[in-house]
């Protein structure tokens, strides 16, 4: 299993992408495997601020239901408003389409801190 | 450590992804849970069910001893017929789900993996306690392999590799056969909602069986693939059919749950009965329901179920059902909620419109 090399991860399985002062977070395919066919995705409203490593919503797919983590702090500046109708989209294409949220950061001290993709692999036994 | 069914190789062979269940070794899914719901409901899947447990018996009260176990009358059953059944304590409350079959010289009962120790003491006790049961119970669950097939297509596909006249065989019914020197037993029964079978078999003839049946995970246009304990869930939960630990338990009777076409009060004593029938006389305080809810949330077990703002039940099992789109539950209410009741799903503090359905949530078609 590889993850890409130019994200940042929580070991709870968020991805986090940098550009600009904007974040944009989503899942990776290894959770989306984990999860196995999901079925609905709980978002945050556009405004609302993010702390780091805090809960932003929730993931729910035919086996289980997992709370969702932003490993950055920030004012959520947009959010994917197609996984409302077809959330397997986090399922079939999860750095691209199945993106979640995109955030403005506070510190961008928050995004260096996070885990590069060879040790989020190693913590969570990949 | 896990044990293994008979069918462990070709799980590894097929990519499947294993997980505990029930002390066993299982396959949860091959390709997807919401792909093999489809390709049962569409086509047909193989599921291996060998941790399920298979128990015979034999000996001159048999039937009586069987008849005492369970609520369902056995002395009426015919040789070649199985009954769904239960298996109650001395308060009504569930001790298993099984089905009971009857052979020429023995009864078979297969019985839940989670429950087959505890069934298997609970036999035991009773034989030894209420004395003069010249009856003997046998645990082939480990020398044995069971499969289940399930699907619109699977008795037409299966009736060109075994000599079986399966399609003249009965639902609830069972026969046996043999092929290539193997005995097997095949059950027109299911935990899926659609037509098909259930095959026991040795152990070691699981390897040849699967060839046979040609059940190839990574074969995209066969007629019968490979499904897991995932699929079978949400198939079993589309079709409305009692899940033990959820639906069923030691302190839910049967006639809440709505299973009373499957207690006879009427004909025999069983253990059970007489706190049953006091229930019955009482009236039942809560019973299953099937509800709809609003949107793609799912309202999982121990979700409770609100009416003008008070608790008035508890969702049982849930799931979005890839058939209907929709997401479904089973949930224990008070009896005085009819269909068609709006009630609220409390989903750790947000009430989640519901509406209280008739059961089973699918149907398939008659054939």
């Amino acid at each position: 299993m590889s993850v890409p090399q130019d994200l940042r991860y929580l070991q709870t399985h968020e991805w986090h992408r940098l550009d600009g002062d904007t974040i944009t977070i989503g899942i990776t395919q290894i959770a989306a495997d984990e999860l196995t066919d999901i079925t609905y995705v709980s978002l945050p409203k556009v405004g609302t601020k993010l702390t780091a490593s805090g809960r932003f919503g929730e993931i729910e797919s035919v086996k289980a239901t997992s709370d969702l983590y932003s490993g950055v702090a920030g004012t959520v500046t947009e959010v994917n408003a197609a996984l409302a109708d077809n959330p397997g989209l986090v399922n079939s294409d999860p750095y691209k389409g199945g993106w979640m949220l995109k955030v403005r950061l506070d510190n961008r001290g928050d995004f260096d801190k996070l885990l590069p993709a060879d040790e989020y692999l190693k913590k969570t036994g990949h | 450590m896990l044990k293994r069914t008979p069918f462990h190789d070709f799980h590894v062979a097929a990519g499947a992804k294993l997980v505990e269940y029930a002390g066993w070794e299982m396959p949860i899914l091959y390709r997807g849970i919401v792909e093999e719901h489809e390709q049962t409901r569409n086509s047909g899947s193989l599921f291996d069910v060998s941790h399920m447990g298979r128990l015979y018996f034999n000996g001159k009260d048999a039937q009586r001893f069987l008849d005492h176990v369970l609520t369902r009358n056995v002395a009426q059953q015919k040789v070649g017929q199985s009954r769904y059944s239960l298996v109650c304590n001395e308060s009504g409350g569930v001790i298993d789900d099984v089905i009971v079959s009857r052979d020429e010289t023995h009864w078979l009962l297969v019985c839940n993996a989670s429950n087959r120790e505890r069934i298997v003491r609970h036999f035991e006790f009773v034989r030894q306690e209420r004395g003069g049961f010249d009856v003997r119970m046998d645990d082939r669950t480990e020398s044995t392999a069971m499969v289940a097939i399930q699907g619109p297509k699977v008795i037409d596909k299966l009736s060109e590799v075994l000599p079986t006249d399966l399609r003249s065989l009965k639902r609830y019914s069972f026969t046996n056969d043999e092929v290539m020197m193997t005995r097997f037993t095949v059950f027109r029964s299911g935990y899926t909602g659609e037509d098909g079978v259930e095959m026991v078999l040795p152990a070691k003839a699981a390897t040849m069986a699967m060839k046979m049946l040609d059940a190839r995970a990574d074969h995209s246009g066969a007629t019968i693939r490979p499904a897991g304990l995932g699929a079978r869930d949400t198939l079993r939960l589309e079709a409305a059919m009692p899940l033990y630990g959820h639906e069923l338990g030691d302190t839910i009777d049967p006639l809440s749950a709505g299973l009373a076409w499957a207690v006879d009060l009427g004909g025999k004593e069983f253990i059970g009965a007489e706190a049953l029938r006091e229930k019955m006389a009482k009236g039942i305080q809560r019973r299953l329901v099937g509800l709809e809810l609003e949107g793609r949330r799912i309202a999982r077990q121990g979700t409770p179920i609100k009416k003008s703002g008070e608790v008035v039940g508890e969702v049982t099992s849930g799931t979005f059902s890839p058939t209907l789109q929709k997401s479904i539950a089973m949930a224990f209410v008070d009896s005085s909620i009819g269909e068609g009741a709006a009630v609220v799903a409390d989903l750790k503090g947000t009430d989640n419109p519901a509406t209280v359905v008739r059961l089973p949530f699918y149907k398939r078609t008659a054939s």
